[in-house]
């Protein structure tokens, strides 16, 4: 018999957490860090407890996204994660900081769970996660192991995007998880074939996200990333579909 | 991780009928080095009512890595790290592809055949 421990330990330290929202779409380069990003900034702006749990072990993104600098940690009987703008904010750059962190799939699977069993979030209205691209091993681990998690999906206008986006949704439909809606990034313009498709699943369509030639120049500055046609548009989504004021 | 072991413990306890832990197995992998004594320490401490006589028997398990690449095996010793490259590794073991080399190849793609992590193995007690 080998028993891992840490997996009694997970349900213990997600406990205090009221919502988690896994930022996912399967295909990569779709904004999906960016638009965590932005949702946990937005949450923690409305004075949310929210925490963003940085899930893309071989390129982390969030912490340039919202200039992270040193923060570190702290040991506690587990680790507690840095306040950053207002989000307690955990990722692999706190170890490895810029270097490349080479991983294979049981690699992945354990640092989830290790981080999973280790980080004390405390009380938190919100965990968002920026989830790494694909339909395997983080994934699957966020189905194992959080069991309330609720998925928001970032899909691009171009079908290519949307074909691996579709089978992302369809299988969690089937695993009947929460799929809380689905955010048209990059939009340039006017078709709405991906508002059919989504709508035509019974999901929720959060709606467009403008194609902003100004994003790239706001990366680094999260009060900047706020004020951009995108930081706008993911900030008026989540008050309204998660209803928040 | 002490905290983890006494907790699965005592599921394992509950699951099994155990009115009474006797003995608990405990597997201690060396990659995160993580002190024997305070380990033992901590269990001590957070000993719950059905694993208050339970002698917990802990035995370490090397940190053994075999290269994906050129299949040379070797003995990790966190020694050789630096103090920021041991503490990453204390806390996420797979840090060690970040900053260990396979000794013949160089390569980071290589496997923990040992050592990773803490684990039970089996646990003894009273039945109702
Ligand atoms: N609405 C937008 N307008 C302009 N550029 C955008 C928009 N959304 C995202 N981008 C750009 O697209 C790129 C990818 O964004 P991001 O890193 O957030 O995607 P991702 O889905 O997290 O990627 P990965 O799959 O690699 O994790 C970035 O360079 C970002 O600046
Ligand atoms: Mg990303
Ligand atoms: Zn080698």
């Amino acid at each position: 018999m080998k028993i891992d421990p840490r997996i009694s330990l997970i349900e213990e330290r997600l406990k205090g957490i009221r919502r988690v929202i896994a930022v996912s779409s399967g295909k990569g380069g779709v904004g999906k860090s960016l638009v965590s990003s932005a949702l946990a900034l937005t949450l923690a702006r409305r004075g949310l407890r929210t925490g963003l749990f940085d899930m893309d072990f071989t390129s982390p993104a969030s912490h340039i996204i919202l200039g992270v600098g040193d923060a570190q940690p702290e040991e506690a009987d587990g680790i507690v994660p840095p306040v950053v703008h207002g989000l307690k904010y955990m990722s692999i750059i706190h170890y490895v900081h810029d270097r490349a962190s080479p991983l294979r799939g049981v690699d992945l699977s354990n640092v989830v769970t290790e981080l999973l069993a280790v980080t004390i979030w405390g009380k938190l209205d919100f965990l968002v996660i920026d989830m790494p691209p694909g339909i395997s091993d983080v994934v699957l681990d966020v189905l194992r192991l959080i069991r309330k998690a609720e998925f928001l999906v970032v899909t691009t206008p171009s079908r290519l995007a949307f074909e691996t986006v579709r089978k992302l949704i369809d299988l969690l439909l089937e695993l009947g998880v929460p799929v809380l809606g689905v955010i048209e990034n990059m939009k340039m313009g006017s078709s709405d074939r991906i508002r059919r498709e989504v709508e035509g699943r019974g999901l929720n369509f959060w709606g467009e996200v403008p194609f902003d030639p100004r994003l790239e120049e706001s990366i680094g500055d999260a009060g900047r990333l706020m004020r951009t046609e995108f930081g706008r548009a993911i900030e008026r989504m989540a008050a309204e579909k998660l209803g928040i004021t | 991780m002490a905290e983890a072991v006494i907790r699965t413990a005592s599921q394992i306890a509950e699951r099994e009928g155990l009115i009474e832990v006797t003995e608990v197995n405990v597997r201690l992998g060396e990659i995160q080095q993580v002190d024997l004594e305070v380990f033992k320490f901590a269990l001590s401490q957070l000993k719950t009512q059905e694993l208050k006589k339970a002698r917990f028997n802990i035995r370490r398990a090397e940190a053994r890595f075999r290269c994906r690449a050129c299949g040379c095996e070797w003995l990790f010793s966190a020694d050789e790290l630096d103090e920021e490259a041991r503490e990453a590794v204390h806390f996420i073991p797979e840090a060690a592809h970040t900053f260990v080399r396979c000794p013949e190849c160089g390569s980071r793609d290589f496997e923990f055949t040992s050592g990773r992590g803490v684990w039970i193995e089996s646990i003894k007690g009273v039945r109702e």
